[in-house]
C-alpha cells in the first residue's frame, strides 16, 4: 500500500482516533501513516457491535418474560457471553447456567454475587435489577 | 507529580510498540517493525476449537507475549516481569517502580480501559502499555496505538490489569533489565529472517503457518451450508483480526515488509529488497480480501455471499505468501 492509498474514511467507530498505518513512499521506503480509518474496518466492527447489542436486546427480552434472571441481561450487555463470564468469576459454566434462573438467583448469598459484581464491574443492586426500558444504541 | 521526561510515540501495534519505545528510552533505538521482525513475529494461525466470543481464534502473529520473549532470546535484551495474585499488591509494586522512576510496560484488558473508545471496548485482554508517571490519582499513560499519552485513574487500571479469563494479564509489570549496547544484525537477522520463514512454511500442525491459510479458506467454503448470519460474522470476524486489531494493515504483512526493507539496507541484500516489496504485494492482496468480505457482508443476504469466490481469493494469498518464505528461506 502507498501513503496516498492509506484510506483516511473518518469512520465513525475510530470516535475521532487515528491509527499508525505502514505504508510506502514515493520511493519505496516505508513510513507510517496516521489513518482516520477504512470502511472496510468500520463494517466489520459495526457488525460485531451491532451482533452483541442484538444479543443484549434478546436477553433483555428473556429477562423481561420472567424465564431468566437479571444477571443473564447484564452478562450481554457488557459484551460477554457464558465462557467469558465462566472465565472471569472462575465458577464453572453450569453454575453460571443456573443462576441464569430467577428464583436461584434471587436466593444466592452476598460473596457469590460479589463475583459476579467483580466481574461484570456493577454494584448488587444493579445487578440485581433489569433497566425498565432499552434504548437503542446508535451506530 | 512524577512526570518525567518521557517521550511518547505512535505505533501500529500495541505489544512491539511498548517494546519499541521502552529500548528506545534504554538506548537502544530499533523501530517497531525491527522489533516485531527480531522477535520472528509473523504468523498466522487458525485454531478452531480455541474460542473468543463465540469465534475461533485467528492470529496473524505470534503469541501475546511473543514479542518480549522473542526479543529476549534473540537479541539478548533482559526483561524482568512480574505477575500478582492480589490486586492491591501489583498497584503498590507498580507505584513503587514509578517513584524508582522507572517506565513501566503493563499487560491490560482493552474493556476496561476509560480512555478507549466504546466502540473499540471489547473482551480482549492481550493489550500493552506504558506507564510512565503518575499525577495525584491518575497514571500517566502511553498506549502505543493512540496518537497521544493517555491518562487512567489508578483504581480503572487496576482492574484493566486483574481481569480474569483468556490470557488473563494476572497484572503483569515488566521492564528492561540490561540492554545491549549494539547488537550484531549481520548474525541475527538471517537466522531469525529463516527460522521465521521456515515456521511459516513447516509448521506440522496444519493450523499455524501457509497451511493454516489454507485451511481457513477451506473453511469457508464450509460456510455456505452454515447459518447465513453466523456466516457472516464469521467472515467479518477474518477481517476484523486483520485490520481492526492494531495490525499496522494487512494484518502485519506490511509492517513485516517495512522490517525486511530495513534489514536488506543493513545487509546491503537483494534478496531481502526483493522479498520486501513482494511482502508488499501480498498485504495488498490481504486487504483486497478483506474488501471483498466488506463487500459481501454488506448486502446483508447470506445466501448471497459467494463463499468459493472468497476461499479461492485466500488460497491465492495463501500462494504468494508462501513464495515469499520459498526465498527469504534462502538467505
Amino acid at each position: 500500500m502507498e501513503t496516498a492509498n492509506v484510506p483516511q474514511q473518518d469512520i465513525s467507530t475510530y470516535s475521532g482516533n487515528k491509527k499508525a498505518m505502514y505504508a510506502t513512499q514515493e520511493n519505496g521506503e516505508y513510513t507510517t501513516v496516521a489513518s482516520t480509518g477504512w470502511s472496510v474496518e468500520e463494517e466489520v466492527t459495526k457488525q460485531a457491535l451491532q451482533e452483541l447489542e442484538r444479543l443484549a436486546d434478546n436477553a433483555w427480552q428473556a429477562v423481561c418474560s420472567g424465564t431468566f434472571s437479571p444477571l443473564y441481561f447484564h452478562m450481554y450487555n457488557r459484551r460477554m457471553d457464558l465462557p467469558t463470564l465462566a472465565q472471569s468469576t472462575g465458577f464453572f459454566q453450569w453454575r453460571v447456567k443456573r443462576h441464569f434462573k430467577p428464583a436461584i438467583f434471587r436466593k444466592l448469598p452476598v460473596k457469590t454475587m460479589t463475583r459476579y459484581s467483580d466481574a461484570l464491574g456493577l454494584s448488587c443492586e444493579i445487578l440485581c435489577t433489569l433497566p425498565s426500558e432499552r434504548v437503542p444504541k446508535d451506530d | 507529580m512524577t512526570d518525567t521526561h518521557f517521550k511518547h510515540d505512535h505505533f501500529a501495534h500495541c505489544e512491539s510498540g511498548v517494546m519499541s519505545l521502552m529500548l528506545r528510552h534504554h538506548g537502544l533505538d530499533l523501530s517497531e517493525p525491527m522489533v516485531f521482525g527480531l522477535s520472528a513475529g509473523i504468523m498466522f494461525a487458525y485454531i478452531p476449537f480455541v474460542k473468543l466470543g463465540g469465534m475461533p481464534l485467528i492470529a496473524y502473529r505470534n503469541m501475546p507475549r511473543g514479542i518480549i520473549k522473542g526479543l529476549q532470546k534473540n537479541i539478548g535484551i533482559k526483561m524482568k516481569l512480574h505477575t500478582f495474585s492480589n490486586p492491591e499488591k501489583g498497584t503498590a509494586m507498580l507505584n513503587t517502580l514509578l517513584e524508582q522512576g522507572k517506565f513501566v510496560g503493563a499487560q491490560t484488558s482493552v474493556f476496561w480501559l476509560p480512555y478507549f473508545p466504546p466502540e473499540m471496548q471489547f473482551h480482549f485482554n492481550g493489550h500493552n502499555l506504558i506507564v510512565y508517571g503518575r499525577d495525584k490519582n491518575e497514571y500517566l499513560i502511553s498506549d502505543p496505538v493512540f496518537e497521544n499519552p493517555v491518562r487512567c485513574e489508578i483504581q480503572d487500571l487496576q482492574k484493566a490489569r486483574f481481569v480474569k479469563g483468556v490470557m488473563a494479564p494476572k497484572g503483569l509489570l515488566y521492564y528492561p533489565e540490561f540492554v545491549p549496547a549494539e547488537i550484531d544484525f549481520e548474525r541475527v537477522l538471517p537466522q531469525v529472517i529463516r527460522k521465521n520463514a521456515k515456521s511459516m512454511l513447516k509448521t506440522p500442525v496444519p493450523i499455524a503457518g501457509v497451511s493454516g491459510i489454507r485451511a481457513l479458506a477451506r473453511k469457508i467454503v464450509k460456510l455456505a451450508k452454515k447459518e447465513p448470519r453466523y456466516a457472516s460474522l464469521f467472515l467479518g470476524h477474518i477481517v476484523r483480526m486483520q485490520e481492526e486489531i492494531g495490525t499496522g494493515g494487512a494484518g502485519f504483512r506490511f509492517i513485516y515488509a517495512s522490517f525486511l526493507q530495513e534489514s536488506g539496507v543493513i545487509l546491503n541484500s537483494q534478496l531481502l529488497a526483493e522479498s520486501s516489496q513482494a511482502m508488499t504485494t501480498v498485504g495488498d492482496e490481504w486487504r483486497e480480501f478483506a474488501l471483498m468480505i466488506a463487500k459481501a457482508i454488506r448486502n446483508k443476504q447470506g445466501k448471497s455471499i459467494d463463499f468459493k469466490a472468497i476461499s479461492d481469493k485466500l488460497l491465492s494469498v495463501a500462494d504468494s505468501e508462501a513464495e515469499v518464505y520459498k526465498r527469504l528461506i534462502q538467505i
